[in-house]
């Protein structure tokens, strides 16, 4: 049983079962996924396609909190990249055209991956805090997504652009399968490679991992540069999906529920030890919280409550320093003192 | 560490150059403006900075408590929207008189910054996600409380927003100025002359060798949030007077800008190093590229943010060169 409860992925999984449960006790077909015009159809289905974005940023949220640091211009460069996108595909003259598409998503990226590298130049090179280096992008960034549109919301009319955020392939909605490949490429590289061994020892201690002799400033600039480039597919499945470009209000807040996927996942916010499919599974609960909020008929904006109540006891339960007081409160006067516990849980989850 | 208030040898010490640079940056801005614009050089236009950012000085001050002892606050702007929301429904639905009303939402602005700075202190729990969360509790409540933008019509707010005190020929500010300066005032004498003053900076420092010194690291640290979290209510009724309305969606991205008055007036995101009067400097400065923005008028809103962004930029690889390790984490 301990071996259960102490795993790392038990109280986000245990959450998401538990929301989902609940779910089905609302609404009797949540469960039910059917087959439609050959595409899935069902409210697991809308979870997954809905909360793609989140997965994306979520899992270069997870590498760059895994070397120590923490990216808050995600949002920022949502709508960068979206912006971008929308505005090359709109000044052509056939928009359905998919060789255009491809380059304006090319561009975007390109533009995403660079924006990401500069964070990382910030943080490795100049040596700035990585909470200050990334706000300066968190502030200009949502300027410069309204520069690309001269402050309008751009729409597009491009069945090929509409595919990446809304469209579907084989049955599955391709946001979706584009993900699962994402996540999929990016395990393999942190998990079959030292890859994320050699990430978790900058997050440990970045100027001990130097002196062993791994080029953390590199490493760090790489992860920085890919939490750009998975923040700038999200814009493109975000403008996508509602074939609209909103410099203003793509992203917003989006960083802060990465962020707060990541913690709810089991990966410490001050680095080393991360895992991807706890990030997902945070993701997931965000997502799933927002999509009962919807289907309950309470006001969308009052998700944010909930949020606040599951951030709250995500968090809470996961202190080491919550878990002692409260547990040594309860049953044992003369427990040992908090560090002790601590270090258990770690060698359970290790 | 930096003792302050010590009289050492004549020589530009660290933060105080950055106060210095940003004072420089305003006055330079300031001095451009008028050259190009006429009208911009007027005393007018000074105290306009003040009536049109009351709010956002009142945030920022209090945000630089809560920096100097190496937290931060992301739930200012939410607790703000909170406080105006408060006002509107207390005063418009159930009509409450002001003299409660007032009182309460500072309570409950305070309550907030307890409760967050009891989880960070007592629980670990990182100073981003548990603001984060109170950010999301604040907001969602206004949300509870009404989904629309909410307009308040008591006439106290009413009478309050058009009263105008003289001050000489042709200038006149608004009594929200004065509650500015009187924070303002009463932030500086706390940081530099109150023992829990000292308790901040010391912390900030190194909130160890704090409790070590047998300083009161959780009450202090609890405190500054709770000034933060007043200073925020403060706020919101702030910009209730100069708005008369109440929105969940005002106030969006304050706590960004705060941050941004708070590093651009020279204070020391990882704690222990700052002045207040930098901060008011950060928001007048903040305050002067909106001001010259309005009197270009080909420029667009948007350039502000970008504006905002490259001075953060500057002013931080600044304080990089001006710093010595310390800066670095």
């Amino acid at each position: 049983m301990k071996a259960v409860t102490g795993h790392r992925l038990f109280w986000p999984a245990a959450v998401l079962v538990v929301m989902l449960l609940a779910n089905v006790v609302v609404t009797p077909g949540f469960f039910s996924v059917q087959v439609r015009n050959g595409h899935l159809y069902g409210s697991l289905v809308d979870i997954l396609l809905l909360g793609s974005p989140l997965m994306l940023i979520a899992l270069g949220m997870t590498v760059v909190i895994a070397t120590g640091g923490i990216d808050l211009s995600v949002g920022a460069v949502v709508a960068i990249s979206g912006a971008l996108a929308c505005y090359l595909i709109s000044g052509q003259q056939d928009q359905g055209a998919v060789t255009g598409v491809l380059v304006a998503v090319a561009l975007a990226l390109a533009l995403s991956a660079v924006l990401g590298f500069w964070n990382g130049l910030l943080v490795a090179r100049v040596g700035l805090q990585p909470i200050i280096a990334t706000l300066i992008l968190m502030v200009a960034g949502r300027g410069v997504a309204q520069l690309i549109t001269s402050g309008k919301n751009i729409n597009v009319n491009s069945p090929p652009y509409k595919l990446i955020g809304g469209g579907y392939w084989l049955t599955l909605p391709f946001a979706v399968i584009v993900v699962a490949v994402v996540v999929a490429l990016t395990g393999l590289a942190v998990r079959r490679t030292a890859l994320g061994m050699l990430l978790e020892a900058i997050g440990g201690n970045a100027e001990a991992s130097r002196l062993v002799g791994i080029r953390s400033r590199r490493l760090i600039v790489l992860a920085y540069t890919f939490c750009g480039l998975c923040a700038g597919i999200a814009g493109l499945m975000i403008s996508s999906n509602i074939s609209t470009a909103d410099g203003n209000n793509a992203g917003l807040w989006m960083e802060l529920d990465a962020i707060l996927a990541v913690v709810i996942g089991g990966t410490a916010l001050t680095g080393g030890r991360f895992t991807l499919a706890g990030t997902i599974l945070g993701a997931l609960v965000i997502q799933t919280l927002s999509t009962t909020i919807y289907t309950t008929g309470v006001p969308s904006q009052v998700t944010l409550v909930f949020k606040a109540v599951v951030v709250a006891i995500v968090c809470l339960i996961q202190s080491p320093a919550f878990r002692a007081k409260v547990f040594r409160r309860r049953a044992r006067p003369e427990a040992p003192p908090p560090a002790a516990p601590a270090a258990a849980d770690v060698e359970v989850n290790a | 560490m930096t003792t302050l208030g010590l009289k050492g040898p004549v020589r530009i010490r660290r933060e105080h150059a950055a106060v210095l640079v940003t004072f420089g940056l305003l006055v330079a801005m300031f001095a451009a403006g008028s050259i190009v614009y006429p009208a911009f050089g007027s005393a007018q236009v000074v105290v306009d900075l003040f009536i049109d950012n009351g709010f956002l000085l009142v945030i920022a001050i209090g945000m630089t408590f809560v920096i100097l002892t190496g937290g931060i606050d992301l739930s200012v702007g939410a607790v703000a929207a909170l406080s105006g929301m408060l006002c509107a429904f207390l005063l418009g639905q159930w009509h409450w008189p002001v003299a409660v009303v007032l009182p309460l939402v500072l309570l409950v602005g305070v309550g907030f910054g307890f409760g967050m700075g009891y989880v960070i202190h007592h629980f670990e729990i990182q100073p981003f996600i548990a603001t984060l969360a109170g950010m999301f509790l604040a907001r969602g409540l206004c949300f509870v409380i009404s989904v629309d933008q909410i307009s308040i019509t008591h006439p106290f707010f009413t009478e309050w927003a058009q009263t105008r005190i003289p001050l000489g020929e042709e200038t006149n500010v608004t009594p929200t100025v004065l509650i500015g300066l009187v924070v303002f005032a009463a932030a500086f004498w706390t940081l530099h002359y109150t023992r829990f003053g000292r308790a901040v900076y010391a912390i900030g420092g190194n909130d160890q060798s704090a409790l070590l010194m047998g300083l009161p690291v959780a009450r202090t640290r609890i405190r500054a949030y709770m000034v933060s979290g007043l200073c925020s209510a403060l706020g919101g009724i702030l910009f209730a007077f100069y708005t008369i309305s109440a929105s969940g969606l005002h106030e969006v991205g304050t706590e960004l800008d705060a941050i941004a008055a708070v590093v651009i007036g020279g204070t020391l995101l990882t704690g222990g190093s700052g002045y207040v009067v930098g901060t008011v400097l950060g928001v007048m400065l903040l305050g002067t590229i909106q001001t010259i923005l309005r009197f270009q008028g080909t420029l667009s809103s948007w350039w502000t943010r970008i504006a905002i962004g490259v001075l953060l930029l500057l002013f931080i690889l600044l304080q990089r060169l001006l710093g010595s390790s310390r800066t670095r984490r």
